[in-house]
């Protein structure tokens, strides 16, 4: 604590010594490279583009942005080195970061420690239950996944389901917590099967809850190629049954990986941004996530992903709260934060209160299912 | 009993996987006493190049062969510029060599290709086929075709070409390979072109059911290596019946018990068999002369 206060006082120093350089310092931590790569790396690429975009559009209450940005490779050691760093040396107001939930979970009390804010763009729900005064978030938690699935079957009267699920970190986070909720729905799980995260066939698996009477539908919580697998090896068997899959792979890259025809029919809870083209004009998120949209691939030549859209939604929280708090002073900063009201991101409408540090609620998930090789929203 | 051939099929296609990539772990074995941890490395090789080559208008079966020449040439490579200038020194530091080589291949796959997953079509379609109430993927023939040719052709190699037995004799005893007239260079040089080789067809054949992606080729090689070391180290027989008898044990387990132990189960049957036969199902018997 006590390093923490000089640390702050320093930087309260250097910041009043040198006010020539106003420059609003904002820091990252991303997993550019590494396992997470694929998570990071539009993380990255979207940070640098908003933040270029603002600065040409004027900055900040008159004052330009100054991206310090760190690579971790995914590595929860090195995320933490990059934190200390980013607030002891580059004195930043404010972190974005942590794209998955080990680096995040690494880093969160170095920044509580040093009272900067903190934005994680990873999806445990650990992170931001207990509420940690400077730590927030912005995608969908697990548990809210499963709850938007459970929602669904329940409207299609599907009261016994199976469970296929991954068991690398996401897939056996969301099995935990769709178990823990489940019930509330009245739904039963009648079977329950893992595969691991490298796996080829998955088909002794579904063979067994294929077998299994009475089974209405399945539920496969998982990322990567795991998912891409299980719909093949789905139709392979011809199941019959409903299969949901779950937001971990809700991407273009997704119907791609699977086969148009093996993904005929699936359902999945997924983001405004993945249906940009489908929204309605009355929808208020239709125009942010275009403008996102656009931007993004138009820089980068690459299709648009859920992940860049929570590092997009995080630096427009964190813009956001820094206009209204008038200063870049971090309490300052984090107050603001905590009060955003409405605002409209490429995952939903963030309201935050003292309670919520994800501010999102069901209405943030779309439950989309695949169509001839594209999307089509279902409710 | 349709669940019993249907495990049985999964178990094989996977099965044929690991054996290709355990297949493929044989020949610079024999060579050089050397465990190619790299091998994986080829078969991601294999498959990244084939789905670029393909994207970027080629038709398969074109894209396919180049991906085999350019890993081969990338085996060469390897050889030439990691292995070659370590001859002297003990098999373990090789073996280190191609970790290091592994986790290269892996880093300039990344950034030359991409960091996302990809397949490229089945070579006949997805139209599963029915075998008595259960069902296989016409691509899992293929595999099973390519493990066992790629089997035939190495037992063809070590058992009746001058140049095989070549290959034997310098894992054997390297001076006495070249006073006999073994250029050891040369047989090194072909040994890791033909690993590498494999290593790709492997990779060009099964990425339609395992897709591919930088990074799958540390799982693969390792699951081929536990084959490998089942069956024999150096046997492409060993290699062969390792493999399918891996992902049969997985497949059964994963039906059966649970799919929480399929791979827990798998190893313990390894571990067992190890133990009572240490050099693996096939393996040779190493009889040192004093």
């Amino acid at each position: 604590m006590k390093f923490a206060l000089t640390t702050t006082a320093l930087a309260l120093i250097l910041g009043l010594a040198a006010p020539a350089f106003a420059d609003i310092k904002i820091g990252a931590t991303i997993s550019e490279t590494g396992p997470a790569s694929f998570l990071g790396d539009p993380e990255a690429k979207t940070l640098k583009l908003l933040v270029e975009e603002i600065n040409a559009a004027g900055g900040v209450n008159g004052e330009k942005l100054e991206l310090v940005i760190y690579d971790d490779g995914g590595d929860p050691n090195k995320a933490r080195t990059f934190a200390t760093r980013l607030v002891e040396d580059d004195e930043v107001v404010a972190v974005i970061g942590g794209t998955t939930t080990g680096t995040s979970m690494a880093i969160i009390p170095v920044f509580e420690d040093a009272e900067v804010p903190f934005i994680s763009l990873a999806g445990a729900i650990e992170i931001i239950d207990p509420v940690k005064p400077y730590t927030f978030k912005t995608p969908h938690t697990d548990r809210m996944a499963c709850a938007k699935i459970f929602e669904d079957m329940k409207k299609n009267a599907i009261t016994k389901i199976g469970m296929i699920s991954g068991s690398d970190g996401f897939g056996a986070s969301m099995h935990k917590q769709c178990l823990s909720i489940v019930g509330d729905y009245g739904i039963e799980v009648l079977a329950d099967e893992t595969y691991g995260p490298t796996d080829a066939d998955m088909t002794p698996q579904l063979t067994n809850i294929k077998g299994k009477e009475g089974i209405q539908a399945v539920l496969n919580p998982g990322f990567g190629q795991g998912p891409a697998i299980v719909t093949r090896n789905y139709a392979q068997l011809a199941v019959g049954l409903p299969l949901y899959q779950s937001h971990g792979v809700a991407s273009d890259g997704f119907i791609e990986l699977a086969g148009a025809e093996a993904a005929e029919g699936v359902r999945l809870p997924g983001t405004a941004l993945l249906v940009a083209k489908l929204l309605p004009e009355s929808d208020p998120q239709r125009a942010v996530v275009t403008a996102y949209k656009d931007a993004y691939e138009k820089a980068t030549g690459k299709p648009v992903s859920t992940f860049g859209g929570y590092a997009h939604d995080a630096l427009r929280i964190l813009v956001d709260a820094i206009k209204r708090a008038g200063s870049a002073e971090p309490s300052a900063i984090r107050d603001a934060i905590e009060g955003t009201k409405g605002l409209v991101g490429t995952t939903g409408t963030v309201t935050m209160t003292a309670e919520d540090h994800l501010g999102l609620d069901l209405s943030a998930f779309r439950m989309l299912q695949i169509e001839k090789g594209g999307w089509k929203i279902v409710e | 009993m349709p669940e019993l051939l249907q495990f049985l099929l999964s178990g094989i296609t996977v099965g044929a996987v690991y054996a290709l990539v355990a297949l493929g772990f044989t020949i610079i074995y024999n060579a050089s006493d050397v465990v190619n941890f790299a091998q994986g490395e080829f078969v991601m090789l294999g498959g990244m190049i084939t789905f670029f080559a393909h994207a970027a208008g080629l038709p398969l079966p074109l894209a396919a062969l180049i991906a085999i020449i350019v890993t081969a040439a990338i085996g060469v490579a390897l050889n030439k510029l990691a292995i070659e200038p370590a001859r002297g020194a003990p098999v373990v530091s090789l073996i280190i060599i191609t970790i290091g080589a592994s986790i290269f291949i892996r880093g300039a796959t990344q950034l030359v290709f991409d960091k996302q997953i990809h397949r490229f079509p089945a070579f006949s379609g997805d139209q599963p086929i029915l075998i008595g109430g259960a069902t296989i993927l016409p691509q899992s023939l293929w595999v099973i075709a390519g493990a066992l040719a790629v089997f035939v052709c190495l037992w063809l190699f070590f058992t009746r070409t001058l140049i095989g037995r070549a290959v034997l004799a310098t894992a054997n005893n390297r001076v006495a390979a070249q006073l006999v007239g073994i250029n050891t260079n040369y047989v090194m040089t072909l040994s890791f072109a033909m690993s590498a080789a494999i290593g790709a067809l492997a990779g060009v054949l099964v990425t339609p059911i395992t897709l591919t992606s930088y990074d799958v080729g540390l799982a693969l090689a390792l699951k081929g290596f536990a084959a490998a070391m089942l069956g024999g180290m150096g046997n492409p027989k060993g290699a062969l019946v390792g493999g399918l008898l891996l992902g049969v044990l997985e497949a059964m387990t994963a039906g059966y018990v649970s799919s929480q132990y399929k791979d827990a189960a798998a190893f313990i049957v390894i571990l067992a068999v190890l133990f009572a036969m240490p050099q693996g199902l096939f393996g040779r018997k190493s009889t040192d002369r004093v």
